[in-house]
């Protein structure tokens, strides 16, 4: 299983914090894109990738287990 | 001592620049982000921040690294707060303390511009007639690669 995090905007889109479900083997874009079409999430080419709490590729392969979360365009300081 | 936070409760400026002190150092700047009423006209009522926590702590730690690696003898101290914040309130304080003073200067204005960039943290504006996340809205910024590309500090 695969936690999934959401923040911001993506996560009004999608109603919850996180979700649960089976990403290993998939890469980032796959997961991304479909998370997008299920959920028609706005704007995910501007939107980064995490997983375990570092930046990630769209060509990185999600393994059993792996925290991933969507990283909408920052706006602190 | 935390040298990097996100902090739920309003922050202790001068605890955040005492984190700093050393004896080899000729200068500390402080930088203190505050929450501004009017942005292009429009009149902010309160922000609300929102952090992934764990993730925004290692950001804040690299840059910290970087600028170390940058400035030498430099030491680094930044926390941010998050969750509701009304108009002049602290959204963030970065102090820098290097052996001279320019160095200070330019690792501190390096530290808020690449947590403008890296560090996992978002605000939603709420104004008289809506409110909105920001950083998505104006499309400015794209990631090609769904991650940041290293050095880019252009803002």
């Amino acid at each position: 299983m695969n936690k999934v995090i959401f923040f911001a905007h993506l996560r009004d889109v999608v109603g919850e914090e996180f979700l649960s479900l089976e990403a290993a083997g998939k890469t980032v874009a796959v997961l991304k894109a479909e998370l997008a079409a299920k959920y028609d999430l706005p704007r995910m080419d501007t939107v980064m990738t995490a997983i375990n709490e570092e930046f990630a590729s769209n060509d990185e392969v999600i393994r059993e287990g792996d925290e991933v979360a969507f990283i909408p365009p920052v706006s602190g300081g | 001592m935390k040298l990097y936070e996100i902090s739920k409760e309003p922050i202790d400026i001068q605890a955040v620049i005492d984190k700093v002190i050393q004896r080899e150092a000729g200068a500390i700047t402080t930088f203190i982000g505050t929450v501004r009423e009017f942005t292009k006209g429009k009149k902010t009522l309160f922000l609300i921040y929102e952090a992934y926590e764990a993730m925004a702590v290692k950001k804040l730690e690299q840059i910290g690294r970087e600028i170390e690696e940058r400035w030498e003898g430099c030491k680094v101290a930044i926390t941010h707060r998050v969750g509701r914040l009304d108009i002049t309130d602290v959204a963030v304080v970065i102090a820098v303390s290097t052996p001279h003073r320019a160095d200070a200067y330019e690792a501190n204005r390096y530290a808020i511009e690449r947590i403008k960039e890296i560090v996992p943290i978002w605000k939603k504006e709420h104004w008289e007639d809506g409110e909105e996340w920001m950083g998505n809205q104006l499309e400015t910024v794209a990631y090609p690669s769904g991650k940041p590309e290293a050095g880019d500090l252009d803002e």
